[in-house]
């Protein structure tokens, strides 16, 4: 079998990992309506996807008055992906688009003046014209590889971005979080190692979702490394959880932290930050050593087991409890959790923000592959794109740009695992390093659309990043409010609309759904899809088929075989989702059963990572500070330090100025033990700095018996909006990314952003 | 006319202020006033294995039960906004025999 499909895939000349074939249309909601009037109001079902924040794009009704003013936000209880309910970043969304620091015009500002608050109100027109002038004349000078085009995480507007750098001729798309560290890394870990990526059935794929008949509740749900009922993962609703557990699913938690879903847990591994794949190295081995693997599923659908389970022996449950801090036998048990059927594991971040977060990503899903737990009811299913639609995923760099450009993407041939994280990025770090070097060839240009990496994912971003960003001749940010990267370095503002104010169309995994307009922008908003349109077809209007916005949607979304108008009218579409494809050939492209990888099979030995001479099986590597790499620097810094948990209120640097949001965590919190506190004389509410070699951070304390008292955790992406614009108001007092060095892993992918070292005193 | 209350299920609140904001939105409430104001129980170990961790969000006198809404025949906003599901709205005694031996329940009667 595994002959058979090689030759296929040399035939074929060049296949997506991430594409699919796709079934027909199944389910729809073409029965009901998607506007309406009530009680003298108009009502638009649309779906919540960014601006601002968020990519779970949960169904809402948006309800406009007679002026058409947005009067309120409220679930829909029909759409089957959130039954109705929401979180509060939707329900106080009145508040954004009425926020009196919108973004309303268009702006530009002397590049003398960078940093300053002097900015001069423009129409689109110039915008545009002094864009298209200077990206022109740097394309003259330098290449068109000399403008970089980013954005934030991935809401939807990648594509477009992605569509407007290809058209303006240029490879580099970045994302600047060192290592690409959230997502994509598991994505591309996935991709290589089973040819798909997995998600746990909580029955998405069903519009009647927990009553489907083949569908039933996973027995174990593992939380992974994320606290989904906040941060909602991935296009996963955190809820979901909870709807399964009323259903019977037990859970264990893998968390350095007590969330509430830990406290509720049948299972709490409390591990240390970063050691997640000793963990679950240890998992495998204890499952593989009493033999209660799925042998069927490895003998027939897994490849390099032997290698494998040689690797997993060098990490026994014993030397795996002094790497996690797990005990022994709540390794076993857990163990031994993960080898029942159905399981699902709700991985996330804390994968990615290790350094070798490939290694890592791969130890921890070989877990459900050996146990058989993939795409079986309530396990672990495959999903990608509906209809292949191009909302999420962009298009690829060669059906766009000729191969000798393509080449040019900095970090593209010594990272070639880049083009199977679903996205074809440049590594972000060595972007960086090209702005500050000129090497491999100098960043003359940015566009950087609805991101804010000096508040987010820049690390070391005083020293490193924001001084790349200032050594541009130009620096283009969309936004919906001013934000420190904007007043940073921007010398052209363009302010963009909310997802109420435009169309567009939802597609992350499971179904589609169109956005609808329900209102008019504010001030002269543009959406960042009608931005990108306009300006993209000055450069290349081939690259944007269409006459008009929906025209050039319809064209994205053919596959569906229907118009965006004519979507609209479905409200949302749902491909046939079907169990156990590996087995009837619907899981590859080329219809022979087994898995999308050069194989056949899901790769626990992986041929890939062997060609591009990486470690083809999975491995820990300690954080390169802590306790058991640097005894001696944690004299100085005695605490492990881990970042980036979420709260309700905030969807990473966004809503600080969003008053009912903000008043339920008005500031940012370092989070220790009552122990901690009392041994460095702080008491709960007081200013604190943590400091470490790279510097030091302000937040408050907050004591808690639930975080482990070697470890103090800190909130991310703060900055305070209130305070003075030219001190970019106070990012760098605020953000814990200044104690976040910006390394990354073999692969390109990953950096230890949650497995640091620091030591923390109270700030007079 | 029967009384009408908040049945919550708290076993399953996870403390998503949902419920609060929902409330706060429909009734235009200031940044400092609820309708429904979540009390935080915990955390606490009880055992080797165990912790007290619980959300429980309760009604304060400017809930009217969303009287509005309920006219018009929709289910009071702090009901349909929950991110669990474990609120009900109804006639206390309806609710009363729905706890029916199920452990955390509370019944709220604010009106
Ligand atoms: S998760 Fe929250 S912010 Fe995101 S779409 Fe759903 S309700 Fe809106
Ligand atoms: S019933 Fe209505 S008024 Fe009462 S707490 Fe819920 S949302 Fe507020
Ligand atoms: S909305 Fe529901 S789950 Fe969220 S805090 Fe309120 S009662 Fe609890």
């Amino acid at each position: 079998m595994a002959e058979d499909i090689k030759k296929n895939a040399q035939e074929e000349e060049f296949v997506r990992p991430d594409f699919f074939r796709e079934s027909d249309v199944k389910f729809t909601g073409g029965d009901k309506p998607w506007r309406w009037k009530e009680d003298g109001m108009t009502v638009t079902r649309t779906a919540a996807w960014a601006a601002p924040g968020c990519h779970d794009g949960c169904g809402v009704l948006v309800y406009t008055d007679k002026n058409g003013r947005l009067v309120k936000v409220e679930g829909d209880e029909e759409n089957p992906f959130y039954n109705g309910r929401l979180c509060i970043r939707c329900l106080a969304l009145p508040e954004v688009e009425y926020h009196p620091d919108r973004l309303l015009y268009p702006m530009k500002r002397d590049k003398a003046d960078r940093g300053k608050n002097k900015w001069q109100r423009i129409s689109w027109d110039e915008a545009y014209d002094i864009i298209e002038t200077e990206f022109n004349k740097i394309k003259g000078e330098y290449g068109p590889e000399s403008v970089v085009f980013s954005c934030g995480t991935g809401r939807g507007t990648a594509p477009y971005l992605v569509r407007i750098c290809y058209s303006f001729g240029s490879p580099n798309y970045a994302y600047y979080l060192s290592g690409a560290s959230c997502y994509v890394p598991r994505i591309a870990a996935s991709n290589t190692m089973m040819g798909t990526y997995t998600v746990p059935d909580c029955s998405q794929y069903f519009i009647d979702r927990y009553d489907h008949p083949g569908w039933q509740p996973p027995a174990v749900i593992f939380i992974w490394g994320n606290n989904p009922l906040v941060s909602n993962a991935d296009g996963n609703m955190g809820h979901w959880i909870i709807d399964c557990m009323k259903r019977g699913s037990k859970l264990v938690v893998v968390d350095p932290r007590l969330t509430w879903l830990a406290s509720k847990a049948d299972l709490w591994l409390q591990l240390r930050p970063g050691t997640d794949a000793a963990l679950a190295m240890a998992m495998a081995d204890t499952i593989i050593k009493e033999g209660i693997y799925d042998k069927d599923f490895v003998e027939n659908w897994c490849y390099g087991f032997e290698e494998y389970s040689k690797r997993v022996a060098e990490y026994p449950v014993e030397k795996a409890a002094r790497i996690t801090w797990v005990p022994e036998e709540k390794i076993r048990r857990a163990a031994r959790m993960m080898a029942q059927k159905p399981v699902s594991v709700q991985w996330g971040l804390a994968l990615d923000m290790t350094k070798e977060a490939i290694p890592g990503s791969l130890s921890v899903a070989s877990l459900w592959c050996i146990t058989g737990n993939i795409d079986i009811p309530g396990g672990m299913i495959p999903t990608h794109q509906p209809f292949n639609i191009q909302t999420w995923n962009p298009p690829d760099p060669k059906e766009m740009l000729p191969l000798d450009v393509c080449e040019k993407r900095i970090g593209g041939k010594e990272y070639p695992m880049y083009e199977y994280g679903g996205v074809v990025l440049s590594q972000t770090d060595m972007t960086v390093d090209a702005m500050l070097t000129g090497k491999p060839y100098p960043i003359k240009g940015n566009f950087m659309l609805s991101t804010n990496p000096i508040a987010c994912t820049g690390m070391q971003p005083e020293t490193k990043m924001l001084k790349g960003f200032l050594n541009a001749d130009i620096n283009v940010v969309l936004d919906v409010f001013m934000t420190p990267t904007i007043m940073a370095c921007a010398d052209i503002v363009l302010p963009v609309a909310t997802f109420p104010e435009r169309d567009g169309i939802r597609s992350i995994y499971y179904y589609v759904q169109t956005i609808n307009k329900a209102m008019e922008p504010v001030g002269e908003c543009k959406s960042d899809m009608q931005i990108t349109y306009e300006l993209g077809k000055r450069f290349n209007p081939e690259a944007w088929p269409g006459d008009t916005l929906t025209e050039f949607f319809s064209h994205t979304m053919k596959e569906i075989g229907m118009s965006f108008e004519e979507t609209r009218e479905q409200n949302w579409v749902y491909p046939e989702y079907e169990y156990h494809k590996y087995e009837n050939g619907k899981q590859r492209f080329d219809g022979i059963p087994g898995f999308n990888t050069p194989t056949g099979r899901i790769e626990l030995y992986s041929t890939l990572f062997d060609e591009w001479g990486l470690e083809p099986l999975p491995f820990f590597e300690e954080p390169e500070e802590g306790p058991l790499s640097s005894p001696e620097l944690m004299q100085e810094f005695p605490y492990v330090l881990t970042t980036g948990a979420r709260h309700w209120s905030y969807f990473h640097s966004e809503h600080r100025q969003i008053s009912r949001l903000r008043s339920l965590r008005p500031d940012p919190l370092v989070e220790m033990h009552p122990k901690t506190a009392a041994a460095n004389g702080i008491k709960e509410g007081d200013w604190c700095w943590i400091e470490n070699r790279l510097g030091k951070v302000k937040m408050r304390a907050k004591l808690s018996v639930g975080i482990d008292p070697r470890v103090v955790n800190c909130d991310h992406a703060w900055w305070y909006p209130e305070r003075d614009p030219e001190k970019l108001y106070d990012v760098f007092e605020a953000n814990v990314n200044q104690l976040v060095p910006a390394k990354f892993g073999r692969s390109g992918f990953g950096s230890n952003s949650k497995s640091l070292i620091c030591k923390v005193y109270k700030a007079e | 006319m029967a009384q009408n209350g908040l049945l919550i299920n708290y076993q399953y609140c996870t403390g998503c202020h949902s419920c609060e904001v929902a409330c706060q939105m429909e009734h235009k409430l200031p940044v400092d006033q609820w309708g429904i104001k979540l009390a935080e129980i915990g955390p606490w170990q009880i055992s080797e294995e165990k912790w007290q961790y619980e959300f429980i969000p309760i009604p304060t006198d400017q809930c009217d039960l969303c009287a509005d809404r309920v006219a018009k025949g929709k289910k009071p906003t702090c009901v349909k906004h929950c991110q669990s599901l474990v609120m009900e709205y109804g006639p206390v005694e309806e609710l009363a025999k729905k706890i029916n031996g199920q452990p955390k329940m509370v019944l709220f009667a604010p009106k």
